[in-house]
């Protein structure tokens, strides 16, 4: 009895301290203090996905061994980033498990199960790219399109709210924004007939606090970019993570493409704010600028990238600013704190557009859209790269891109896609998977390359013979870490792109990888096929 | 020579042969006793696992809706087994696993043993005693929880309190009033698998206690006083090994009538409201 009254005390008395290791705000912020830590999905709100851990180097990367497997029970692909907290990991069992597992071994402390409603549907998979914590609360949307407050200790539901209703084909993939005392996040659904939503929540009690339509609705400027009624049903889907930066409180999310997809003749306009970055005030959710990266699409170019924001040297001066690789297969460069457009250029074969005009539209090529007898496209509907993170290292000043090669005949049929091409097994999205469709390897290949901000230029690459939806992470030992669907997780040299490590983990990379430490030793994560594998150099740092 | 060695292999074939035709005969005839035993066991004599797998079960699927005695819906009381019209186990068992049409009872994927076992545990109640000894009153329970009982140091209601012990944030929905009260008496008698506690000692001497969450032949984490998400490798410990429960009996702290107030409370606990 003595023993459980002094444990009884003990408890009452260690409560109170618990304030000072919760993630405050200013921890998430500032986490490139913390760098054993892994707070939010691309590690900063800046999403840079840089560790300033330097265990590994590119001397000993070659050692890396598996540390861990954690496997989950779902045959979905696993896109979830993992966070790291003093030790304690979280991810996702898609679509909606939670698990905590000891960052060292890969042991679970605890699930939290969660049974999406019956009508979730989603476009593409029944996945969950990430979670976001603060204090010790855990955020996860969910594929029916609720956000839920769980506690990181325990594992226990604190709030469940609805964010849109998954019988209206909303739902909820991404990762959830911390900024202060709210919790912002998007819906997904935009390939159905839905209008896209950026919301914000009260982190402690789940009250939503303002509500940003990525479409217009009537009176608003914008409204006229689409004809008709056709902005009730417009898509612009949000479905990737979003950025942050303190300095201008502005929050920046990319939105998908207009719906329908591959026909726009009952949208005509330019249809704001579809395949657009915007940039939202985080105390009043009023749009502060935005930038359209592809006018009217019908080639299904969703800017769901991560935004990634820098302060680089541009162009002789120091700017601030957002670096995005688009599906559309440009690379631009923005002045984030006002949306001028600096630079823009194409990364992969692109036909599409040949040039942008002062104020950074493109120029569209006449004829480049699908049509009923088939139309080359380039890149393909599934375009240069899709939402897989990039990774910026203010080390070596470059930005890192997952992304690939490809070009397709795109057919449409009234609505819908159909079957085209010379090679009859090609579709008219074009190919998910690469291999089983190209005659030699540079036709189609995927690619990790290194570019120059100031410039756009390309300064290495990385040839794989598939697609890539694997994110990239850089180091402050100039590492470079990225996958594939082929199953090869690899780790390349930061300066000159040569592969000094890699490992066949048997599953698709469909992730991010990321880094954090425990007890002195550096970890690095990648979820490949069903599982999260866990490496680090051999022995004990403690 | 040839010759014996050859009767030897001939002997020695038939051996084998007939080892194996009783080998056989005695797979045949456990598989028929087991059979046997089996069905005797399944018709009549639910075992104890049965019984806690059954309640677990109704605990998790049947309680949100039939509250944790099973008599929340009007005209059922499945704890004392009264239902609209008589019904045997086997009603029971299919309607666990087929549903009602056109009524909210939903049908589930459970097998016929997994519905079985919740049976068995409806059955097992029937005998029990349902209610606290003597009716309390949730307000005055509220108030002892908070000062008296100190139950905040260890327990959790709505993000009150500590997490080292189980959240009651809606044990109104899960347990029963008699549970409950017997909990607040005699804690030792029934511990839940995830309120266990679990004692480590590390090889400098620091001892920790705390709520076992996960235990392997390698590992075990616990949550520690601090509630912070311990994992330690057992070959790095000094001792480790299952503690007891550091709940206190409320037997003499409290009186019958407060016993009882509390207990109200906490059924009335039935999880927070969403927003």
């Amino acid at each position: 009895m003595k023993a459980r009254l002094l444990m009884l005390a003990a408890v009452a008395v260690t409560v109170t301290t618990l304030h000072a290791q919760q993630v405050t705000f200013d921890r998430i912020l500032h986490a490139d203090k913390e760098p054993q830590n892994w707070l939010s999905y691309s590690g900063t709100p800046f999403n840079q996905r840089y560790s300033l851990l330097t265990q590994i180097t590119p001397a000993n990367v070659k050692n890396l061994q598996l540390q861990w497997i954690w496997q989950a029970r779902s045959l979905e692909k696993f896109e979830t980033t993992a966070l790291v907290v003093n030790g304690v990991l979280y991810t996702v069992q898609a679509p909606n498990d939670i698990v905590a597992l000891d960052a060292e071994t890969g042991r679970p402390y605890w699930t939290f199960a969660y049974s999406p409603a019956p009508d979730a549907r989603t476009c593409c998979g029944r996945v969950n790219r990430g979670l976001a914590i603060l204090g010790d609360t855990l955020y996860m949307g969910t594929i029916d399109a609720h956000l839920l407050a769980i506690d990181a200790k325990s594992g226990e539901m604190l709030w469940n709210t609805t964010v849109a209703k998954s019988s209206e084909r909303y739902s909820i993939t991404m990762s959830p924004l911390i900024v202060k005392d709210k919790v912002i996040i998007g819906t997904a659904g935009g390939d159905g007939p839905i209008r896209g939503q950026i919301a914000a929540f009260d982190a402690k009690t789940g009250k939503e606090l303002w509500r940003f339509f990525t479409i217009p609705g009537p009176g608003e400027p914008g409204n006229e970019t689409w004809s008709g009624n056709s902005w009730m049903t417009g898509g612009a889907g949000v479905w990737n993570a979003g950025a942050y930066d303190p300095e201008t409180n502005l929050t920046f999310f990319g939105t998908g493409n207009p719906a329908p997809d591959w026909d726009g003749r009952s949208r005509l306009g330019d249809n704001l704010y579809s395949d657009s970055v915007v940039a939202i005030d985080a105390d009043t959710g009023k749009l502060k600028w935005h930038y359209q990266f592809t006018p009217h699409d019908e080639l299904d170019y969703d800017s769901t990238q991560v935004p990634v924001l820098a302060d680089v040297q541009f162009k002789g001066r120091p700017r601030k600013v957002m670096l995005w690789a688009n599906r559309n297969g440009l690379m631009y460069v923005l002045d984030r704190t006002t949306g001028e457009f600096l630079l823009g250029r194409p990364y992969v074969k692109v036909n599409w557009m040949d040039g942008f005009d002062a104020k950074g539209r493109p120029q569209r090529v006449e004829g480049k859209v699908p049509t009923k007898e088939g139309t080359l496209i380039q890149p393909h509907v599934h375009g240069a790269t899709n939402w897989a993170p990039p990774s910026f290292s203010p080390r070596t000043g470059w930005f890192y891109v997952a992304h690939w090669e490809n070009s397709a005949t795109v057919v449409t049929e009234g609505l819908s896609p159909r079957p085209a091409g010379v090679n009859p097994r090609q579709t008219t999205m074009g190919q998910v998977n690469l291999q089983p469709f190209f005659n030699n390897e540079d036709e189609a290949y995927g690619v990790v390359r290194a570019y120059d901000p100031n410039t756009l230029e390309r300064k290495w690459e990385y040839r794989m013979s598939d697609i890539t939806w694997g994110g990239v992470l850089s180091t402050a030992s100039d590492l470079v870490f990225s996958g594939g669907k082929e199953g090869y997780f690899f780790a390349l040299d930061a300066r000159s792109g040569n592969l000094l490590w890699k490992a066949a983990l048997g599953g698709q990379v469909n992730s991010g990888p990321m880094s954090y430490s425990v007890n002195g030793k550096q970890y690095i994560t990648v979820a490949a096929g069903s599982s999260l594998f866990a490496f680090a150099l051999p022995g004990d740092a403690r | 020579m040839q010759n014996a060695k050859g009767k030897m292999q001939h002997d020695r074939v038939r051996i084998r042969a007939l080892a194996a035709t009783l080998a056989m005969g005695g797979v045949f005839a456990f598989c028929i006793l087991n059979f046997a035993l089996r069905e005797v066991a399944f018709a009549q004599h639910e075992t104890a696992f049965d019984v806690e797998e059954g309640g677990r079960a109704f605990r998790n699927t049947c309680a949100n809706c039939h509250g944790p005695d099973g008599n929340e819906i009007p005209g059922i009381d499945l704890g004392r087994g009264q239902f609209r019209r008589p019904m045997t186990d086997a009603d029971l068992v299919r309607i666990i696993r087929t549903g009602i049409p056109n009524t909210p009872m939903p049908a589930t994927n459970m097998s016929e043993e997994q519905a079985s076992r919740i049976v068995a545990y409806l059955r097992s109640v029937a005998a029990t005693k349902r209610t606290a000894s003597v009716s309390g009153d949730a307000t005055r329970g509220k108030s002892l929880y908070e000062s008296k009982g100190n139950c905040a140091s260890c327990h959790r209601v709505n993000g009150v309190g500590s997490r080292l012990g189980p959240d009651l944030s809606k044990i109104g929905q899960l347990r029963r009033a008699a549970d409950l009260e017997q909990s607040l008496i005699d804690p030792a008698v029934e511990v839940l698998p995830t309120s266990r506690f679990y004692r480590v000692v590390t090889k400098n001497g620091t001892t920790i206690t705390g709520r076992l969450l996960n235990i392997d032949t390698f590992t075990v984490q616990i949550m520690d006083p601090k509630e912070e998400l311990r994992s330690f490798v057992k070959a790095d410990l000094k001792e480790h090994g299952f503690a007891p429960t550091p709940m206190p009996s409320y037997k003499r702290t409290l009186s019958p009538q407060e016993l009882a107030d509390v207990v109200s409370y906490l059924v009335s606990l039935k999880g927070r409201p969403t927003p």
